[in-house]
């Protein structure tokens, strides 16, 4: 692949291509071509994975941390993006609009957690209704469906892509390193406990409603503080721009488990999810080169996710009848403890 | 400094599933007391220790420990005073997390979370120190999960989680019924030996005879939701497991024949 000629057009590369190929092989040209694409689509994807790799560490920490899946997020990357949007138009500095895009978050994972834990509505039901109604609180912040950052300041943009992949890589490697902190700390510990066994827990004193409260709320934060960012990188904040934010962030953890694997320390696992992100974001950016439309993505999104979801179901279901089938009857029993 | 008084307890009441638990129970545990807990299936043994621990509330009746009335306070408050061990080997620890790490937050039980580092040093060598204790090799295993961890050495390790802070009451609800039973002795033996050490005040709930005969220095009986035999002393050391099932026959006229604690 590195010894094919530059892709970026111009005559030169043209002249390469026909003297490599030759008239007839006109498939193999377009296939060059669309590598050439691809690779050109890549440092952009990178940037763009590592925005919603911050997303996707919010979506970890309840997910994964806390054992809730927190739908809340299909909405609150909006509230940030719209919060941050909506300032910098008001001449907010982009960085301090990226404050207030954070908070934003947090509002809506409290409400989440309060709903979930002081009024006991299961935690999915509770993300979505908080889902539901920040969809008109958006457009409330807006003033309409989606709001142009034209010729505004921002800190990061899809304009300079080497600027962006530099403060894409910052923005998820401080976030890596706070949490990193965060959950080594007694609160932390205590949070990552409640999602692993609550009544354990209980049993020592920690208000696990409370440090459900807080997973929340920190997780909200990070997805509003990433809807900031992308609002800012792709120009604009739009009602619709987390809608499968869930799923995309869904995505980027298990991509980042099965190619990373779950091993070293804590904050190895945490920069194996801003990879899996940046990887899922490149793989999209395959597909839609492949001829992918637009439209077909979050079906291509959900499938991917619920494909990979399911992968330890079927290995062990796998594994099970393997066993059922091999040995006669003391197998089974086996097979069944 | 344990008194339960006239506790009542129901569960679904109004519904065909509707079960009276406890029924005026009184109850007074000594300071120092290890007391064993028997009874058949459904005599409120466990439901007596989860009001004690706050997982239930009582319907009617107060619980008072130490003269401090905890009726009504949450679960995770009572917790400072309370060390559990329960009959679920997973229950008592969090799989996902070390050995060290699932001490260090026995170690704060009662205490305020804040944002120091979860685990000090200091504190991984007195862990290591306790773990040595228990003769199970854990102590070189600091950082190791727990769900790595045999079911014996599961509830060894949720034993010296519990009494990593001296509770002021230990509750043991069935905590060897999951394990074989030379696991399930080798921890009852570890049990007594921490209990002695740190004299302890204890609840032993258990469906072994044998064992509620020989650990603890008094016993008592429970049936539909109450205490129906309460001997301590020299008295209990001269019981013969004969003479539990007889006061067993008496109290519910032979429906015992099929319990599982003729078994035991």
């Amino acid at each position: 692949m590195c010894r094919l000629p530059p892709c970026s057009g111009g005559e030169t590369a043209e002249d390469g291509r026909n003297a490599l190929y030759g008239r007839k092989s006109l498939p193999a040209q377009r296939m060059v071509e669309m590598m050439g694409g691809i690779i050109a689509s890549v440092p952009g994807a990178t940037a763009q994975g590592l925005v919603w790799g911050v997303m996707a560490l919010g979506v970890y920490v309840t997910y994964k941390l806390l054992d809730i899946a927190d739908l809340t997020v299909d909405s609150s990357l909006c509230t940030g993006g719209a919060v941050s949007a909506v300032l910098i138009l008001s001449g907010m500095h982009p960085l301090l609009s990226l404050l207030f895009a954070v908070l934003a978050g947090m509002l809506a994972g409290l409400v989440t957690g309060i709903l979930h834990t002081r009024l006991r509505i299961p935690a999915i039901l509770a993300g979505i209704l908080t889902q539901l109604g920040l969809y008109s609180v958006n457009l409330r912040i807006m003033g309409k469906s989606s709001v142009a950052l034209l010729r505004q300041p921002v800190v990061i943009s899809l304009g300079n892509i080497p600027m962006a992949l530099f403060i894409g890589a910052v923005s998820a490697g401080a976030v890596v390193a706070c949490l990193y902190w965060f959950f080594g700390t007694e609160l932390g510990c205590a949070i990552r406990a409640t999602g692993n066994n609550r009544r354990m827990v209980r049993a020592q004193g920690v208000d696990t409603d409370r440090m459900k409260i807080i997973g929340l709320v920190l997780s909200n934060g990070l997805v509003g503080l990433a809807g900031g960012l992308l609002a800012q990188y792709q120009g604009s904040a739009n009602v619709n721009m987390g809608r499968g934010a869930i799923v995309i962030g869904l995505a980027s953890v298990i991509i980042g488990e099965v190619v990373f694997g779950a091993r070293f320390n804590f904050a190895y696992q945490l920069g194996a999810i801003v990879a899996g992100s940046v990887i899922y974001q490149i793989v999209i950016a395959f597909v839609l080169q492949l001829g992918l439309s637009t439209e077909d993505l979050k079906l291509f999104s959900a499938v991917t996710v619920a494909a990979a979801l399911s992968v330890p179901v079927l290995k062990q279901r796998f594994v099970r009848t393997k066993a059922v089938s091999a040995p006669a009857e003391g197998g089974n029993r086996d097979a069944e403890a | 400094m344990l008194k339960l008084e006239k506790i009542c307890k129901v569960f679904n009441p109004g519904t065909i599933n509707e079960k009276q638990a406890i029924r005026n129970l009184n109850f007074t545990l000594r300071d120092g007391d290890f007391v064993t807990v028997i009874g058949g299936n459904g005599a409120g043994k466990s439901t007596m220790l989860n009001l004690i621990a706050g997982v239930h509330t009582a319907d009617a009746g107060s619980v008072v420990l130490d003269g401090q009335d905890i009726t009504r306070l949450p679960e995770y408050r009572r917790a400072r005073l309370l060390g559990r061990v329960f009959q679920d080997p997973m229950m008592g620890t969090a799989g996902n997390m070390g050995i060290e790490e699932n001490l260090a937050m026995a170690y704060r039980r009662g205490k305020t979370r804040t944002l120091r580092w979860g685990i000090t040093n200091e504190e991984r060598e007195l862990y290591r120190q306790k773990l040595k204790m228990l003769e199970l090799g854990l102590e070189d295993r600091l950082s190791a999960k727990v769900r790595l961890l045999s079911g014996g050495q599961r509830q060894a390790l949720t034993l010296l989680m519990a009494t990593l802070q001296n509770p002021r009451l230990l509750l043991l609800d069935e905590h060897t019924a999951a394990l074989d039973p030379k696991t399930a002795h080798k921890v009852l033996t570890l049990t007594e030996k921490i209990v002695c050490e740190n004299s302890l005040s204890t609840l032993m709930v258990t469906h072994n005879m044998k064992d509620a005969i020989r650990y603890g220095n008094r016993l008592v009986m429970m049936h539909e939701g109450n205490i129906i035999y309460d001997v301590s002393g020299e008295e209990k050391k001269g019981l013969k497991v004969s003479d539990l099932l007889a006061k067993f026959e008496a109290a519910s006229s032979g429906e015992f024949a099929n319990d599982r604690m003729l078994l035991a």
